[in-house]
């Protein structure tokens, strides 16, 4: 089976499909691997490299699309100037395309694949499922881009971002606030803790105040309470009133920041707008706003995709290749999660596009000529992601709710014992000696009184509990004692007699082994 | 020296007193001591006031025997290590049921033939009742210390139709008490009913005991509790003896409470656990590989151990087993050394006894003040950078929660998975008591690390040691 890489043709484009070592990898595991010459220059990557690596470096980029079965792709397919064809019409008839395709955004891209019969798996589209963690390069690249947005802003900002002490004067630290805690937003903020900024984030997710905690920023918090946990762990779209307090509260941020950095997404809808033109002019002098939706229409008003604005001495910056400005690292990253994709799609010997499988399933956008996108609305069950500091968040736990209904069951049962055991000591009581029930009264009392004192025990005392009572019952040694009296070689005071040496163990050796026990806990 | 009746009734009034007074000094540990000293005192009380009364005579005899019983007790007491406290208990217990059983018999033969009418037939029914429960209490406790030693496998036996053999052996026992009854007045002929009861709860302490897994151990030690003392509270009412009612009463709802707590600790109702036979069959479905774990060794181990600032050991039975509490604290005594902050989270049901980890642990000296309970930990694992899982499975399975088709579902546990990393210390991928793959190893926040869990703490505290050796602390 043969595997071909060609170069990126998207301006500003660094990134490659496969680097030396997974190219390595897919040679190891049996493939036949094409690179078109060059593919690599961008990402410093050498065509010797690859060669090394066992790639077959190809000059003809027509015969590399039409004769490989699976082609691995950073951008979706797009016109190539030079051949003036588009690259989704040069694939083979039948194969199989990996690579980020952004389905919602290139439906003729779609109809193209779909026509050549192709399977795509878009990267972008791999459910969030803890199985797919190996295989998520939207987690990779966003790590990557939070990261370079720090970079980035501290770049185009013309002042230290740590605070500093000096016998010249003191340098006041900068304060960045990051909007927006997923993979790239807390990446952002560990990058910018790192360079010794006061950090502060907001997310509407509020089970990500932790994780933002955990990395040493405060968490931002709105009066309104409004958890804006969605599907897959990623944000859903808030109420006006949420909305209007997020609002003001950016307003009084941008007056007090140097640095914003926003990550907001929606999935499948435009950028919200966080940041006004009013808030950019609130700003001190020099100060940076680095956009991360920028691709996606932008948080910040002024945001122009792939530029850098200044707009009242505030620089804005909406570089939409964060990733790619990474290019070893990102690729060797990417190009990883895609030969897990191909491993996981049964490597050489299996290799099939297994539409029962939950990851291939959930990012396969063209099939067999069929157009898979937008996605039937089947219920995917979603299984929790590990709240990791460098993952998204996860939905809100499920509140077991077997235990709330058995719980409501155990009350009604707990009562209609309480009736049997009235109605039962209420049946005794209409025959019974009075001595009896003189008992019974001490009886039940007593029960009430060791219910009441039991409950009080520390967890942690348990065993000693145990055993305590355990001596106690011992306490049984009076009903030998009192047979004791009779005659030795009456049976009676035979029985009696063994009930007494027992129960003596008991209590010697009950209450020794409790002593032994409470000496042993100290406090530190 | 004789006592008067009254006197000696005010003497068990004291006595009683004084054992809810030592009940009560549980509630902390600093007052757990002198609750003892209450106990024993409230003991001597009742001893020396029964001796005193006015009616005994046997002293000779008494001596001979209670004078040897306890310098048993207390050698046998003295040597058990802490580890085998469980069966030790068990057998205790197994020597009140064994007691009531007798002193039913002596109340029988001694005072069966004095009453008539509804006090014989009351008499009868206690003797009776004390009698079964003490049988039931002996044989299922003997059974359980079996288990708990391992002289016997701690494997549930499920014979074919058991449920039927219970009934069977319930209705039997209750077709014997009527014949009992109704022999009212004439012990001789009583005799053999009790006899033919007494083997046949017997059995069926047995069986019910043999048909429950070691998981449940801990509400079965605390269930003979219940017993042991109910059977005392039984013997007291057919010999007419307050203080025997009042300490019965309060051992038998002190079981009865463990026994709930326990039962609340694993989700599952008091009857499910009696019956038995849990996560073996009737349509447990143990799901297939979950994915894939990943493996870690000791010396990442230490490094993650190292620059933790919070770390959170979960010790279950496997730590008890390989006897790891030792090296364990000496690791945390390291840890907070070095300033990291280390806690103990304790399962309610970990363990083969109600609260057995923290005994472990205090024997381990590790301050009570650092081990928590489950309900006090949970909040904190978000904020925990690793866990050390220590011999544990079913109490840390995310399962309980996720899976409402599991097992185990609705049971609470340790959230565990909610720290940023997990180490797993366990022998291989094979799954816990309840027979239930956990998806905790699954998780890629988890790491495993295989072999016995004694040797690789030690592993671990020699790589500490050696450490904090070489360079100064702070």
């Amino acid at each position: 089976m043969r595997i071909g890489i060609p170069k990126e043709i998207h301006p500003n484009e660094r990134r490659v499909g496969g680097t030396p070592r997974t190219v390595k990898r897919l040679c190891e595991a049996g493939f036949s691997v094409w690179l078109e010459r060059g593919a690599g220059e961008l990402a410093e990557h050498s065509d010797a490299a690859y060669a090394e690596a066992g790639a077959e470096l190809m000059d003809d980029v027509e015969r590399l699309w039409g004769e490989s079965d699976i082609i691995l792709k950073v951008r979706p397919p797009k016109l190539h100037e030079e051949l003036g064809q588009h690259e989704a019409d040069m694939i083979g008839e039948g194969a199989t395309l990996i690579g980020f395709i952004w389905p919602a955004d290139n439906g003729d891209v779609l109809e193209r694949l779909g026509k050549r019969r192709v399977s795509t798996i878009a990267m972008d589209r791999v459910p969030r499922i803890t199985r797919a963690q190996k295989v998520d390069a939207l987690s990779a690249m966003a790590n990557a881009a939070g990261y370079r947005a720090v970079i980035e802003a501290a770049h185009q900002y013309p002042r230290f971002l740590a605070g500093q002490t000096t016998a010249a004067g003191s340098i006041r630290p900068a304060i960045v606030l990051v909007i927006g805690a997923g993979v790239a937003g807390l990446a952002a903020i560990g990058a910018a803790r790192g360079l010794g900024a006061i950090v502060r984030a907001f997310d509407t997710r509020l089970e990500v105040a932790d994780q933002v905690r955990s990395l040493g920023a405060d968490f931002l918090e709105l009066r309104v309470k409004e958890d804006g946990a969605g599907e897959g762990g990623y944000a859903k779209v808030m109420s006006d009133a949420y909305i209007e307090a997020e609002m003001r509260m950016f307003a009084k941020q941008a007056m007090e920041v140097n640095v914003i950095i926003t990550t907001a997404l929606v999935p499948g809808k435009e950028a919200p707008k966080l940041i006004t033109a009013g808030m950019v002019e609130s700003m001190r002098e020099g100060s940076v706003i680095v956009d991360l939706a920028a691709q996606q229409g932008g948080n910040c008003t002024l945001t122009v995709p792939d530029q850098v604005v200044e707009h009242y001495g505030v620089r804005i910056v909406g570089y939409t290749d964060l990733p790619s400005r990474m290019a070893i690292q990102t690729s060797w990253l990417y190009s990883s999660t895609l030969v897990n994709m191909i491993e996981e799609m049964g490597g050489r010997e299996g290799f099939t596009v297994d539409t029962e499988n939950d990851i291939i399933r959930g990012a396969l956008v063209t099939h067999e000529g069929r157009i898979l996108w937008p996605p039937p609305p089947e219920p995917v069950v979603e299984e929790d992601l590990p709240p990791q500091p460098w993952d998204e968040g996860k939905g809100p736990e499920a509140e077991p709710d077997p235990a709330a209904a058995a719980g409501k069951t155990k009350g009604r049962g707990g009562l209609l014992w309480l009736g049997v055991a009235a109605a039962a000591i209420l049946a005794v009581g209409w025959g019974a000696p009075d001595t009896f029930l003189s008992h019974l009264t001490v009886f039940v009392l007593a029960c009430f009184v060791g219910w009441q004192v039991v409950w009080n025990v520390t967890p942690a005392l348990h065993t000693p509990l145990i055993s305590v009572t355990n001596a106690v019952s011992g306490i049984i040694i009076l009903g030998g004692m009192i047979h004791l009296s009779g005659s030795l070689a009456s049976p009676v005071t035979i029985l009696a007699a063994i009930a007494v040496f027992i129960a003596a163990i008991n209590i010697s050796g009950g209450f020794l082994v409790t002593r032994r026990m409470l000496a042993m806990f100290r406090k530190g | 020296m004789t006592m008067s009746a009254n006197l000696v009734t005010i003497a068990y009034l004291w006595a009683a007193g004084l054992f809810i007074l030592c009940l009560s000094g549980l509630s902390h540990q600093e007052s757990a001591r002198r609750g003892i000293m209450y106990g024993i005192v409230g003991m001597l009380i009742a001893l020396v006031a029964t001796a005193a009364a006015e009616e005994f005579t046997g002293y000779a005899l008494l001596a001979g025997i209670f004078l040897p019983a306890a310098l048993i007790g207390l050698f046998v007491a003295s040597r058990v290590k802490m580890t085998e406290l469980p069966q030790l208990v068990a057998i205790l217990h197994s020597f009140v049921g064994a007691a009531a059983v007798l002193v039913g018999f002596a109340t029988l033969l001694e005072h069966g033939a004095e009453r008539a009418g509804a006090a014989a037939l009351i008499l009868s029914s206690e003797i009776f009742i004390g009698v079964c429960i003490g049988a039931i209490t002996f044989t299922g406790s003997v059974l359980a210390a079996g288990k708990l030693h391992g002289v016997i496998s701690g494997k549930p036996l499920l014979l074919p139709a058991r449920h039927f053999l219970n009934l069977g052996l319930l209705f039997a026992t209750i077709w014997l008490a009527v014949v009992f009854v109704q022999g009212s007045g004439d012990p001789a002929s009583q005799l053999v009913p009790l006899y033919v009861a007494t083997a046949i709860t017997a059995l069926l302490g047995l069986h019910l005991v043999a048909a429950i897994g070691g998981a449940d151990m801990p509400v079965v030690v605390s269930m003979l509790n219940s017993y042991s003392g109910w059977a005392a509270a039984a013997a007291g009412f057919m010999l007419s003896n307050d203080l025997l009612i009042v300490t019965g009463a309060l051992v038998g709802s002190s079981g009865a409470i463990l026994s709930y707590i326990m039962c609340r600790g694993m989700n599952r109702s008091f009857v499910s656990v009696i019956l038995g036979g849990f996560g073996t069959g009737e349509g447990v479905v143990v799901e297939g590989s979950g994915g894939e774990h990943y493996p870690i060794e000791v010396p990442e181990t230490t490094d993650l151990l190292r620059n933790a600032k919070r770390v959170v050991i979960v010790p279950g039975y496997g730590m008890a087993i390989a006897q790891a509490q030792h090296s364990l604290a000496k690791v945390t005594r390291i840890l907070r050394d070095r300033g990291t902050d280390v806690g103990f989270a304790i399962h309610p049901v970990a363990g083969r006894l109600p609260g057995h980890m923290n005994v472990l642990l205090a024997d381990a000296n590790v301050p009570y003040d650092i081990v928590h309970e489950m309900e006090d930990v949970n909040s904190d694992f978000p904020r925990t950078d690793v866990v050390l899982v220590v011999g544990a499975n079913d109490i840390v399975n995310p399962a309980a929660l996720d899976d409402p088709n599991s097992p185990i579902a609705g049971m609470p546990v340790l959230e565990v998975w909610n720290a940023k990393a997990v180490v797993v210390l366990k022998r291989s991928m094979a799954s816990g008591y309840a027979g239930i793959e956990n998806p905790l190893f699954f998780r890629p926040n988890t790491r495993m690390l295989f072999g016995d869990a004694g040797t690789n703490i030690d592993a671990l505290l020699a790589e500490l040691q050696s450490e904090s050796a070489g360079v100064p602390v702070g």
